[in-house]
């Protein structure tokens, strides 16, 4: 990092085509409902969303609705529509080819709304996204027709914070950032810290690869995390918040900043909200491409204006967080639970997971699995339902080898775990994490040391530089793995790689340094024949590292 | 204390209005510092010594505090970029679907390397840490469209197009 390094130029909101769908003459006997995420935006949904419109009119049909609605989870099928008064689901819509959907949005009859059938959404409880996919992002009409705000203003009008604080602590919520710290525990302690003003901050900067969550949460139903914030900040006395959201994503932005505005004009937001004595505003504030930002000390120093470079905790933000006062830091999945839980108690939410782990989690599938998407699944769900089941499986039908949780601070979890239900404890004990909540699911055609190679060129290049642990510490290990997938390491390397991987996590100030050994630790837990293959046999098994062949003795 | 007046912009460029109204509605403090480099850089597509010297003093933030931010986060950059610019997403996901070939197979046809532009500056290719949109590795963005399962020969071909 030390000279300028242009990496990613984000895409800026592209201006889309205005949009005129016909207008209702009473309530809506069908409709269709068309995703506007990013996935399926790129893959042309918004064309099909004007196409259908046009067709729909054109058809004459005055009880059809058309609605832009935020994820549908199923990202790997886009451009996806849904009807929801028949559950039918169709995949690979292309903007030419809509008659289908319009014949059947003519046959629908009125009545149930139904779920797609298929196992991709039997399998799920949607709490955090139960919104995604069913309200438009961009409408607060929609979110309060569906309870939205209804929660926010029980509290205002029935509860006091340390009501509010108590149904949290009831309902066993862990923050969904990562680490998984009881998020009533952390409001108490900002709720009791001394000091005024206090701030509220909510973690979007969604910095693990492989992750998109908090991307598909924002852009579905911004509304949703705004309320969790809101009544955070009321819970524990703030007055202020801030969205810190990753430049990478355009889309969350625009409509994090819509509905911001949206919520002050209705008001949800401002002074006296809902006519209470209760003030609170809320400020996006985007990063500017630095993974250790997500990192919550680097996160406050990057919103003051400066380099984003973490401090040693303590003091914790809780006490004295962005400008040395009590500041309250969560992730937004956890702030997109807050609602649910305020709405239907503590003890609902808690009857929902694991003992140590209550409610639901979100998960990004991606990689080498048939259905990547978005799930939503109880804690204590195993990995084989979310891979077979929910995932349909490995694409071309390859062997199963590993799935890859909790980014660059995580690990790979092989095939005699896929029975393990999955909860904070469980990923740690098998020597991984649950970090945000990305899943990479790998095939025979991954070579898991180049896999801990590439993880630790990414911390590499994201260590800040301000310990040395970190910033040298990375760079040799690196260096280490790459000579092992050259083929060109002996077994002293290897013993060199375990030693300085110990000392890079027992001796680096924030988690970015502490986790980026775990790569190198759970691989070589489970797949170290692979490492002795590359460094003895030199062969890579997977066949995806180039080892020149080793030079005939004469 | 006499209050200073507001710096002039580097130039008569309608440009610096945008950067310098974000300023303001910030109430130019340095906290704004990022949000400033932020609109500098939309407005003019990278960052040159005007924009960082015109942002350190309405901001009133030392320059070497601006250069420090401005060179510590990967997103700014103080280098102009080529009339076309192509991000190749190397996210996990991405990487395991072919990120790399991507990377070597523009290589091979236009002679460049993520960060560099080509001789002629038509066109720059850049990289990114995860765009979020894993379902369709591997992932590009040309000229801010986003591209989903991009097939490494047929995609460098047609960039050469551009």
């Amino acid at each position: 990092m030390s000279e300028s390094t242009p990496v990613a130029q984000p895409a800026r909101v592209r201006q889309r085509r205005a949009v005129n769908l016909p207008t209702l003459e009473g309530p809506a006997r069908a409709s269709a409902y068309v995703c506007e995420a990013v996935s399926c935006l790129s893959t042309q949904s918004h064309e099909v969303l004007i196409g259908l419109g046009e067709q729909v009119a054109d058809a004459g049909f005055k009880d059809v609705a058309i609605k832009r609605v935020g994820c549908l989870g199923l990202c790997a099928a886009g451009p996806l529509v849904q009807i929801p008064e028949s559950g039918q689901l169709f995949t690979h819509v292309r903007p030419d080819d809509l008659d289908g959907i319009v014949e059947a949005l003519a046959a629908v009859r009125p009545g149930e709304q139904l779920a797609p059938q298929a196992a991709f959404f039997s399998g799920q409880l949607r709490i955090a996204t139960e919104n995604s996919g069913r309200i438009d992002p961009e409408s607060l009409d929609d979110y309060v027709d569906s309870g939205g705000y209804e929660a926010l203003r029980s509290v205002l009008a029935s509860m006091t914070p340390a009501e509010v604080r108590d149904e949290i602590t009831r309902s066993g919520l862990r923050g969904r950032g990562g680490a998984g710290y009881p998020t009533g525990l952390k409001w108490n302690t900002v709720a009791k810290a001394e000091g005024s003003p206090r701030y509220v901050i909510c973690n979007a900067d969604e910095g693990d690869p492989g992750a998109f969550m908090d991307r598909s949460v924002l852009e579905s139903d911004p509304h949703r995390v705004i309320e969790g914030m809101a009544i955070a900040a009321y819970a524990v006395g703030a007055s202020e918040g801030y969205v810190y959201c990753r430049a990478e994503y355009p889309l969350a932005v625009s409509r994090l900043g819509k509905a911001i505005r949206a919520a002050g004009r209705a008001g949800y937001l401002g002074a006296s909200i809902l006519d209470t004595e209760f003030d609170f505003v809320v400020t996006v504030r985007q990063g500017a491409g630095a993974f250790v930002c997500g990192e919550e000390t680097a996160l406050i120093a990057s919103i003051q204006g400066g380099r984003g470079t973490p401090t040693p905790r303590p003091p914790y933000p809780a006490v004295a967080g962005l400008w040395h006062q009590p500041t309250l830091i969560n992730n937004v999945e956890t702030f997109a639970n807050v609602a649910p839980i305020l709405r239907n108690g503590g003890d609902w939410y808690a009857g929902i997971g694991t003992a140590t782990s209550k409610g639901t989690k979100v998960f990004a599938l991606a990689g080498r699995v048939v259905n990547t998407g978005l799930i939503e699944v109880p804690m204590g769900t195993t990995l084989r339902t979310i891979v077979f089941d929910i995932g349909g499986g490995i694409v071309d039908d390859q062997p199963f080898k590993a799935v890859q949780t909790g980014g660059p601070s995580g690990g790979c979890i092989p095939a005699e775990f896929l029975d393990m239900p999955v909860d904070f404890a469980s990923l740690i004990e098998v020597g991984s994490f649950m970090g945000s909540g990305g899943m990479i699911v790998m095939d025979d055609t991954s070579c898991m040391v180049d896999v801990a190679r590439y993880f630790m060129d990414f911390c590499r290049e994201e260590s800040c530089g301000k310990c040395v642990p970190c910033r040298v510490g990375t760079t040799q290990l690196y260096m280490l793995l790459e000579r092992i997938t050259q083929g060109e390491a002996s077994m002293d390397d290897l013993a060199q790689l375990e030693r300085l991987s110990g000392m890079v996590q027992r001796t680096s100030l924030c988690g970015l340094g502490k986790g980026a050994p775990n790569p190198i630790f759970s691989t070589l837990r489970y797949f170290r024949d692979e490492y002795v293959a590359h460094i003895v046999d030199r062969v890579c098994p997977a066949g995806v590292c180039k080892i020149e062949p080793a030079p005939v003795m004469a | 204390m006499p209050v200073t007046a507001r710096p002039e912009a580097p130039s008569d460029d309608k440009r610096w209005r945008i950067v310098e109204t974000r300023m303001r509605r910030l109430g130019n403090r340095p906290d704004a510092l990022i949000e400033a480099l932020h609109s500098a850089q939309e407005a003019f597509g990278y960052l040159d010594d005007d924009a960082l010297h015109y942002v350190s003093e309405s901001l009133r933030v030392p320059p070497s505090k601006v250069f420090g931010v401005a060179t510590f986060y990967h997103h700014f950059t103080l280098k102009p970029h080529g009339d076309h610019t192509c991000v190749v997403c190397t996210g996990t996901a991405c990487y395991i679907n072919g990120a790399g070939e991507i990377l070597t197979s523009i290589h091979a046809r236009l002679g460049v390397k993520p960060r560099e532009t080509t001789a002629d500056g038509r066109l720059s290719l850049l990289t990114a840490r995860c765009l979020g949109a894993c379902s369709l590795a591997p992932v590009v963005i040309v000229d801010g469209e986003v591209e989903g399962r991009v097939s490494p020969a047929a995609f460098s071909a047609r960039l050469e197009q551009l």
